[in-house]
């Protein structure tokens, strides 16, 4: 693959537009175009992308608002598909659907967006500490480390030959600083001699070649107890979280992209709200990461395409989002990729197929959504890289049906694809019982494949899980039945389990994203929790078989502790877990005796 | 290049708001454009689609009286734009900009595109300042910050006119005594209900701070499609170019949909949900989204767009889709509201997404987010319970359920309760949650700190701190 320059100076060639309707626009003399290939449209040069030809005529999808745009302008083919540029400076950075640094945008036309901008996505001036990592001789094939950059303080960036590359080394640069597109190593192969820099283009539409495909094994910790411990997602998983408007989608998004055990975060703002983008890159620099002791944002790579951007942006933007995820994949990291929300990708599929005039399926969605929602979640995965590590890139996309009506397009073709599915339920979000996950009917296929790693912490994981998680089924039987004959008519060790079940809901489901205690809660206190709340489960009981009452259990002085447990016990603080679990333990078999 | 302003005689198809012109050349997308009827009377209208030799117009000021010969067309070369100035405060205006108060034409004012441009989400500043409604249930449970976009869901005969009035007449800022000026957009809606507004203006002496934007019921309903954008349009010129802080009020939403639809259907588009075309979502967006604060600027642009939700649904697709895009929603209850209770602000459905950030310590005060959340639990407990006591009788609930149903009526009818013209302070607001919580026994609120209940609940606040 050479690297073609992303502008276009000297056109390939140039056609002429005969029709505009909104972000489609048709033209001529384009039999030269290729599908998919990147023109620039009209005299203010839009970036467009040909997504369909027919007899030198091209169908165009439009990246910028079309208006004034008029038949008889020119169109200027560029001869390469739209790609990103990979490279270090990508972290910490603020990107448009089409990798355009919003930072750079507003230095050049203010506050609200011009047309026709077209800034280089890193920073061309700015210098990188480079340190070869070969030397003359050595034979490269793709994927093979040529240079390292410390690219922030948490990430080091690991230059790779890109894929289409390789051969013997002839010429590396020393250790020192340069800019990112300055040659630092030359290379003489097969197909003749070649250079590299620390940037390289890629296609987003084609996803980056690895070596091999493995099984996922390993937990992707997110922090809130809700997912970790009920329904975990592994790295190289997918995920998707769906729920009407204001049941927390965002918020949860949001939580996982702090909390996420992973190397690299990339955020998708698809089709969102601006000020939920503004708050991210408001919070996230001055949130330190608990794992590298690091501002969160130093692992970050935000894509934004808010709902009042053009709207074939908001398309290509998961392309490319994943794209990028995918490159520091191939570094041998974890990457954790959230899309929020996909609902607005399919609908940006559906607006554009409406201005081709295809024929609909499902609810005017194209024939084509769920190919393309599968080629998009498939990216996902835990792999080998062409350099022999692993690394994974976990891909959790929000859901947004109309309606909160999970059997929408969207939702049900997505659910074929993922194999973890997290509901967000109404009726908790309005009682603000966030994360307003359902637990009856969210799912994780994961569950069988990660549960060794929990098991290594604690071999009665699975156990302590499983008992929660009957309680909570328990009682939704329970209270179908007090719905119609009142709580008090249950007998006692009924009413219990509807008792356990609030405080296991309180205690331990919700979780608040605001207590700076709350806001992440590591494995290890997942598992004393789990620890206590099932012991008690299982005292209370023995006190209420011995004759004990709802009002002894009720009275206890532990139990206000055990509710505020996550809040103030610091999350490291294994020894005050400990002495809560005795002093629980030793209220239970006080009251217990008290009966026998 | 071309000439500006290249005029075509006759039309080739007239259907519904549309008009298809055949035989011109080097005509834009969405550019303005004037009708010249038969009878001399000048229309504008704007192009949805152009090829090399014909284009589709939408006629703004209705198709009827148009003719396939005699109908003039004149393709101005430029956007549908507005005239922006200060001066425009205290004037009436068409949906399109043009003054209808009798008075002439604002001049020296900017003309500006009326789609606007997006604002770049890295330009933007993070809305954090506590407005003070002076209504509780906003306030305390649902808080407005400036920059904040917060829709009113309502239904048809719900008094969400008296409330949105009430906003403006009594929003302010707890620190700043700066005053919101307010641009008032009406789509589709009755003379009354406008005059309404303007008589609510008039009274609290705001009026001169007012621009008025009025496409009404009988007005073609293409216009309301330019309506918000135009009092967008001024609203963004006021707060991001004159450092104002603006309140927009937008009303009804619904009727803006419809006219949506009505465009779409007679383009034959493909139709989504219940008839509405695919990018009603993108559409909205496109409205909603200009809202906000920028960095480095002291304006601000807050609104506040009505929406009757039809046969109080809120499954259906305009206040759905709505939802996704504002930051959270007022919701009105028709049950609440045949019980005398005003503003009938539904407890649990309503939502700020934008509150968390704007009260607290050194905002509203300490105790804000946590007893606001935990009235919200408090009160959907309330709620279960009621279901309950309806199938078995509230006789047979347990003692503590009994005491949530009574916290319940006391929230109902003094915190939610209060009147169209009372202007409560937060402080207040906050200890009447504090009052109705007290009906509750101490273990039941976990969502409050243990240092929050010693200095709240445990001694109440002395009278003379009422407001």
């Amino acid at each position: 693959m050479s690297d073609p320059q992303r502008t276009s100076s000297t056109p390939a060639s140039v056609g002429e537009i005969v029709r505009v309707n909104g972000p489609i626009v048709h033209a001529r003399n384009m039999a030269e175009a290729g599908m998919l290939e990147v023109v620039e449209v009209g005299e203010l040069r839009l970036i467009g992308e040909v997504i369909r030809l027919h007899d030198g005529m091209a169908t165009v999808q439009v990246y910028e608002n079309t208006s004034g745009l008029r038949p008889g302008e020119p169109i200027y083919c560029t001869g390469r598909p739209l790609s990103v540029k990979l490279g270090p400076g990508l972290l910490g950075n603020i990107y448009d659907g089409i990798q355009r640094p919003l930072e750079r945008i507003r230095a050049t036309s203010g506050a609200m967006i011009d047309r026709g901008e077209k800034p280089e996505p890193l920073d061309e001036a700015k210098t990188w500490p480079f340190v070869p990592a070969c030397a003359v001789g050595d034979d490269l094939v793709p994927g093979k480390l040529f240079g390292r950059v410390q690219e922030t303080g948490s990430v080091e960036h690991r230059l790779l030959v890109p894929p289409g590359f390789g051969g013997k080394v002839t010429e590396i640069a020393a250790a020192g600083d340069y800019r990112g597109d300055e040659i630092v190593c030359r290379l003489d192969g097969p197909d003749g001699k070649q250079e590299l820099s620390m940037c390289h283009h890629w296609p987003v539409r084609k996803p980056r070649p690895v070596s091999q495909r493995l099984a996922m094994g390993e937990p992707l910790t997110t922090g809130l107890r809700v997912i970790d411990t009920f329904f975990p997602i592994a790295k190289g998983g997918a995920a998707a979280i769906p729920g009407g408007f204001g049941t927390g989608k965002t918020m949860t998004q949001q939580s996982l992209a702090k909390w996420a055990e992973a190397q690299i975060i990339v955020y998708i703002g698809c089709g969102e709200r601006g000020n939920e983008m503004t708050d991210v890159l408001k919070e996230f620099p001055e949130l330190v990461d608990p794992r590298s002791g690091r501002s969160l944002m130093e692992r970050t790579i935000l894509i934004a395409n808010t709902s009042n951007m053009p709207v074939a942006a908001r398309e290509v933007s998961i392309y490319t989002g994943i794209t990028l995820a995918e490159y520091y994949r191939d570094m041998g990291y974890d990457v954790a990729i959230m899309a929020d929300s996909t609902s607005r990708w399919a609908e940006a599929l559906r607006e554009l197929s409406g201005r081709l005039e295809e024929m609909p399926a499902d609810e005017g969605f194209p024939a084509y959504l769920p190919s393309r929602l599968a080629s998009f979640y498939e990216r996902a995965g835990m792999v080998r890289t062409l350099s022999g590590e692993r690394g994974s890139v976990s891909v959790i996309g929000a859901v947004s049906p109309p309606g909160g009506d999970f059997s929408e397009p969207v939702t049900q073709h997505t659910r074929r694809f993922i194999r973890c599915f997290w509901a967000l339920d109404r009726q908790l979000a309005n009682a603000r019982h966030y994360p307003a996950i359902s637990w009856l009917d969210s799912y994780s296929e994961y569950l069988s494949e990660i549960a060794a790693w929990w098991e290594s912490h604690d071999a009665q994981w699975h156990d302590l899980r499983d008992t929660l998680m009957n309680i909570l089924q328990e009682e939704v039987g329970l209270q179908r039945i007090a719905k119609l004959v009142g709580p008090d008519a249950l007998p006692d060790y009924q009413r219990l389990t509807l008792e356990v079940a609030e405080l296991i809901k309180n205690a331990f489901l919700q979780q608040n994203s605001f207590d700076e205690i709350d806001m992440y809660c590591p494995p290890t206190k997942q598992i004393w929790m789990l620890r206590i709340l099932v012991r008690f489960a299982e005292r209370a009981r023995r006190v209420i078989q011995a004759g004990g009452t709802l009002p002894d259990i009720r009275g206890m002085k532990a139990m206000t502790r055990i509710v505020r447990m996550k809040s103030t016990i610091p999350n490291d603080d294994t020894a005050a877990m400990q002495a809560l679990y005795d002093e629980v333990d030793g209220e239970l078999e006080q009251l217990e005796r008290r009966f026998a | 290049m071309r000439v500006s302003g290249l005029e075509y005689r006759g039309v080739s198809q007239v259907d519904g708001p549309l008009v298809f012109v055949q035989g011109i050349s080097g005509v834009g997308y969405d550019e303005l454009v004037e009708i010249v009827t038969p009878s001399g009377e000048e229309r504008l209208g704007q192009v949805l689609d152009v090829s090399e030799t014909a284009a589709v117009v939408q006629v703004f000021g209705g198709t009827d009286g148009l003719s396939n010969a005699g109908t003039r067309v004149r393709f101005l070369a430029e956007p549908m734009r507005v005239p922006v100035s200060k001066r425009m405060l205290g004037r009436v205006f068409d949906g399109l900009g043009r003054p209808k108060d009798g008075l002439p034409q604002v001049i020296g004012g900017d003309l500006r595109d009326v789609q606007g441009k997006p604002i770049n989400p890295y330009a933007r500043e993070y809305p954090r300042d506590f407005i003070q409604t002076g209504i509780t249930s906003i306030d305390l449970m649902n808080t407005l910050v400036r920059g904040q976009k917060l829709p009113i869901f309502s239904g048809n005969g719900l008094p969400h006119n008296r409330i949105a009035a009430q906003i403006a007449r009594q929003a302010k800022l707890l620190r700043e005594d700066v005053s919101f000026s307010i641009v008032f957009a009406a789509m589709g809606v009755k003379y009354d209900v406008a005059q309404f507004f303007v008589d609510s203006f008039v009274q609290s002496g705001v009026i001169s701070n007012v621009a008025m934007f009025l496409s009404l019921a009988d007005d073609p309903s293409v216009e309301r499609l330019i309506t918000p954008r135009s009092a967008l349009t001024l609203a963004e010129h006021l707060a991001f170019d004159e450092g104002m802080h603006v309140l927009v009020i937008i009303t009804d939403m619904t009727n803006y949909c419809e006219s949506l639809r009505e465009i779409a259907t007679a383009r034959g588009e493909i139709p989504s949900r219940k008839g509405y075309p695919g990018y009603l979502y993108s559409d909205l967006a496109s409205l909603y989204e200009r809202a906000g604060r920028l960095q480095g600027v002291e304006g601000s642009i807050t609104q506040m767009p009505i929406l009757t939700m039809p046969s109080d649904d809120i499954s259906h697709p305009i206040p759905d889709l709505t939802g996704y895009i504002t930051e959270g929603q007022i919701v009105l209850d028709r049950d609440l509201h045949q019980r005398g209770v005003y503003p009938p602000v539904a407890g649990l459905p309503s939502l700020s997404r934008l509150m968390k950030d704007g009260i607290g310590k050194g905002r509203t005060r300490d105790d804000h987010p946590h007893v606001a959340s935990q009235l919200f639990a408090a009160y959907s407990r309330v709620k279960s319970i009621r279901a309950l006591a309806s199938v078995i009788g509230e006789e047979e609930l347990s003692p503590t359920d009994k005491l949530y149903i009574e916290f319940g009526k006391k929230f109902e009818q003094t915190v939610v309760t209060q009147g169209e013209f009372e202007n409560r302070s937060i402080e207040r607001s906050l200890e009447l949650g504090w009052e109705a919580l007290r009906i509750l026994p101490r273990a039941e609120l976990y969502r409050v700190s243990e240092e929050e209940l010693a200095k709240y609940f445990d001694q109440p606040a002395p009278k003379e701190a009422q407001a």
